[in-house]
């Protein structure tokens, strides 16, 4: 019980970090730069942000900076709101084939929605301080669906320089359906979707019916200091339940929430007709909250995409037809889905460049190369921008206070020597939450030694 | 100060010390038309109008910058590039090519399309012959699929004119490479780059160990590694040739200095103790692939007259990748030795220009600077002499083939794309006339046909 209740208030205080004043957040004040709100707006020129206990107060031009607050002069600089990362696995390996060090997938668990990254991350990880140095502030963590369909709960998180990375636990689902989860599931989209319907309709009977001892039948949630409560079955109890249950009581009690909507349900899918039946669930579970991962068919169907409401995390540029559900893949893709209404977030950057989500920027940049592109679909630069920052925010439910620079967001903040989608550019200072970060890390000690190659006085191992 | 000498000559110091397998037109070629070789390339280049690209900024391949220049070329070669005051021949088409700029056509010294073509399925899986830890009786031609719909996005998106198939690194000795250009064919005959040596792939370190260690045979180690290569070098040494043997006649080939090596090995150790093997059996080393950690050594290879084919910025994915660094590439230029950047990679073989781009930037940061006209180098002429290929192509010089790309923009900007690619001065793809795009048979009917789209 001592362990539960001190995970409560980990819980709370990680979640505290968002409202509380940040140790050692700065008042900071840039003038005169170019500003990227990160709301899809074009750039703004000779902008200032104020940053307080914090907190942005102001953004934009016309801002006076308040009396007795130190200013940093923009001049030449861009200033943007720390880039979000949509959908990576940052703080959960060290080195990918290094399968000890890698937490990304819990093949061999007998559990698998109950998984939860949250204790699994490593705020010290190279990945992470690489990432953080180059401008990426906010990421979204997922668990990759190994054992079972379902990844398991992936969490926000930030990349301050400093112990507690969770900013919210257990922040969504995944599930694989498509080609992947199909082979996972049994070896065909039957066998995926009978999965994953029998485990949101244990999960919802789970939820309505489970009988805890000493409760009602559908008990009251704990609190936890966060905006999505601790389902009570996942504490100690005894619940009873039916024979033919395949969900183990951990993973059921975990999908309570994601078949109630109060957890949004990440679904990776590719092809244009698994993509409008992931949209035709909600007819049978007409509460889940549906994000779309991947996608790359999207466009074929974007209407519909854009008439459920249902936004969606896309591979930014993926134009083979690497398997057969993404044989009508394009670098159109995320231009076309937005032009439908359809609000698309880039991530998921994995593959063989490595999850590196410090080339999000590369990625948006290429959207906008492709609006020059006759035929093509891309993105103006403002929206390009905000499929980095803003979107992934909302996605992930921190609208307005993650990825804009807007009077009341988080003071994650970034500055740039140039354009930031422009492969040449680089960053100069991050903050996140006021607290300017350090940008060192192993490469950059690396860097450092090998600036020459003289050993002359003494080997390279000296130097340091 | 030493820093800065070599920086103001780095462009051309980095281009000498590429010439690893020494002049080109000295390397038998392996795979021209005379009949005695097998498979020979059955390319030649579709027809093309004479033209003039006038008002772009040039940049060569071999280090020259030319604001508003003229590019003439007819009958597949190039005939000459200069200032504005070029005269123009008559009969010239002339393109306009203001606020544009000009390239040789981009060459990717390490790709697996055709041998892991789309889609990536287990019946595609063509590229590592993983049933012993040396396999140099294998071609990586049999295994390339023609209509591997990667080589259109490579060629529009890219401006990926050659390109390098190479086997897997799964073997210590992968097998024979092969050289294409990137023209659509019914047949990897139809592809191979004629007068092209052959390449020979190796591979250090991690693969070959876990790929034989994990099924209880030699090599276990990287020790195991090396004894195994070296017994197959002295074997191959021995091989007197009466009874024909694939795999001897493969190391007989770079043991004579016709087949260039390219290494797959990322750890500056082990690229060291490679060399010295190299120096032991008696080949040269023409060109490290992945060498994430070059720049510790950049001496050594430049000593060596070894290139390095690089990433701009892949780390961490494996423990031999550990200390790999954007700086590499500038590091390397720094010291005067090769560098190439490669894709290995049938997505960044789509944008290796913005890889050059990040690497000069990444240099740029630590106070180097390095023009845009020597790392336009990384990505033509470069990888031209590592695949012995530069008497041919890599760099805009009379006489060469007219293998050019036209960009909307500076080909180091991410806002950049191809808006023209010729190969052997045909026209091969145009941004601005949708039918001149190919589409591979197996995309046809499908949605999009071949993001045409």
């Amino acid at each position: 019980m001592k362990r539960l209740v001190t995970s409560a208030l980990a819980l709370a205080t990680s979640a505290l970090a968002l409202t509380a004043t940040p140790v050692g957040a700065q008042d900071v004040a840039i003038t005169n730069a170019t500003l990227a709100t990160g709301d899809g707006s074009a750039p703004i020129e000779g902008a200032t942000v104020i940053i307080r206990d914090g907190k942005v107060t102001a953004a934009g031009s016309g801002v006076s900076v308040p009396a007795g607050m130190q200013a940093i002069d923009g001049t030449g600089l861009w200033v943007t709101p720390g880039i979000f990362s949509a959908m990576t696995t940052l703080g959960l390996w060290d080195v990918g084939a290094v399968s000890e060090s890698n937490d990304q997938a819990g093949g061999s668990s007998p559990f698998s929605a109950a998984l939860d990254v949250a204790p699994a991350l490593n705020p010290a990880s190279q990945h992470v301080l690489v990432s953080r140095a180059a401008g990426v502030t906010r990421a979204s963590i997922y668990s990759r669906p190994s054992s079972s369909i379902f990844g398991g709960q992936g969490a926000v998180v930030d990349l301050g320089a400093d112990p507690d990375m969770v900013v919210r636990p257990r922040a969504f689902q995944l599930v694989a359906l498509g080609e992947s989860g199909a082979r996972i599931a049994g070896g065909s989209r039957t066998a995926s979707h009978a999965l994953l319907r029998n485990a949101l309709r244990e999960a919802r009977q789970y939820g309505t019916d489970a009988r805890i001892p000493g409760r009602p039948a559908r008990p009251a949630e704990r609190t936890t200091g966060d905006d999505i409560p601790l389902d009570p079955r996942l504490v100690d109890n005894r619940t009873e339940r039916g024979d033919d249950a395949l969900l183990t009581r951990f993973d059921a009690a975990a999908l309570v929430p994601v078949v109630r909507g109060t957890q949004p349900l990440y679904v990776e899918v590719e092809r244009a007709a698994d993509i409008l039946q992931v949209l035709a669930l909600r007819t049978e579970f007409p509460q889940l909250d549906l994000v779309l991962v991947g996608v790359s068919e999207g466009w074929l169907v974007a209407d519909r995409i854009a008439a459920a409401g249902v936004p969606v995390i896309a591979d930014a540029l993926d134009d083979l037809p690497e398997r057969f559900e993404q044989v009508a893949a394009t670098q159109s893709n995320v231009g076309r889905m937005v032009a439908a209404g359809v609000k698309v977030a880039i991530g998921n950057l994995g593959g063989s460049t490595g999850d590196q989500p410090r080339l999000a920027p590369q990625y948006a940049g290429n959207l906008v190369a492709l609006s020059r592109v006759p035929g093509a679909s891309g993105l103006t630069w403002g929206q390009a921008f905000a499929t980095i920052s803003s979107i992934p925010a909302e996605i992930a439910g921190f609208g307005g206070r993650l990825g804009v620079l807007a009077p009341g967001a988080a003071g994650d903040l970034v500055l740039w020597d140039g354009d930031p989608l422009e492969v040449s550019s680089a960053v100069t200072r991050v903050f996140i939450d006021g607290v300017e970060q350090p940008r060192d890390n192993h490469q950059t000690r690396l860097r450092e030694r090998y600036r020459d190659l003289d050993e002359s006085d003494l080997p390279k191992a000296y130097d340091w | 100060m030493r820093l800065r000498a070599l920086l103001t000559c780095g462009g051309a110091l980095a281009l000498a010390a590429c010439s690893a397998s020494g002049p080109s037109d000295d390397v038998a070629s392996a795979s021209d038309a005379s009949g005695e070789t097998p498979f020979a390339s059955t390319y030649s280049p579709y027809p093309g109008a004479a033209t003039a690209l006038v008002g772009a900024t040039v940049f060569d391949g071999a280090g020259g910058r030319i604001e508003n220049g003229t590019v003439l070329f007819a009958d597949g070669e190039v005939v000459a590039v200069g200032d504005s005051s070029l005269a123009i021949p008559a009969g010239y088409t002339r393109l306009d090519g203001t606020g544009k700029f000009v390239t040789p056509g981009i060459i990717d010294i390490h790709s697996h399309l055709g041998d892991y073509p789309t889609p990536s399925v287990d019946a595609h899986s063509d590229g590592n012959e993983a049933t012993d830890p040396t396999t140099p009786e294998v071609w990586a031609e049999h295994s390339v699929w023609p209509q591997d719909p990667g080589f259109s996005r490579a060629l529009a998106n890219g401006g990926i004119t050659s390109l390098q198939i190479l086997p897997g690194s799964a073997n210590l000795m992968g097998g024979r490479s092969v050289t294409l250009k990137n023209v659509p064919a019914r047949t990897v005959q139809g592809m191979k780059f004629p007068g092209a040596p052959y390449g020979f792939k190796m591979a250090c370190g991690e693969n070959p160990k876990r790929v034989y260690g994990g099924r209880g045979r030699m090599p276990s180690t990287r020790m195991g590694n090396f004894a195994v290569n070296r017994q197959t070098w002295l074997d191959a040494k021995a091989y007197d040739g009466k009874k024909r043997d694939l795999g001897k006649e493969t190391l007989k080939g770079v043991l004579d200095g016709e087949i260039l090596i390219h290494n797959h090995c990322y750890r500056a150790d082990e690229m060291a103790l490679v060399m010295d093997m190299a120096k032991e059996m008696g080949y040269r080393v023409s060109a490290f692939h992945h060498a994430v950690e070059a720049y510790k050594i950049g001496d050594l290879l430049r000593e060596n007259e070894v290139c390095s084919a690089i990433w701009a910025d892949w780390y961490g994915f494996k423990m031999e990748s550990y200390d790999g660094i954007p700086e590499n590439a500038a590091m390397l230029q720094r010291e005067g030795a090769c560098v190439v950047i490669h894709s290995d990679d049938e997505n960044g073989i789509q944008r290796l220009n913005q890889e050059a781009a990040k690497a000069q930037a990444a240099g740029r940061r630590m106070g180097m600077d390095i023009t845009d006209a020597s790392v336009i180098g990384w990505i033509t002429l470069n990888p031209a002499k590592a695949m012995g290929i530069d008497n041919l192509t890599g760099s805009l010089e009379a006489g060469k083939m007219a293998d050019v790309v036209l960009w909307n923009g500076n080909p180091l900007s991410v806002y950049s794309r191809p808006e023209k690619v010729w190969i052997d001065g045909a026209l091969m793809f145009d941004a601005l006339d949708r039918k001149r795009r190919p589409v591979s048979d197996f995309e046809l009917g499908q949605p999009g046909e071949g993001d045409v789209k």
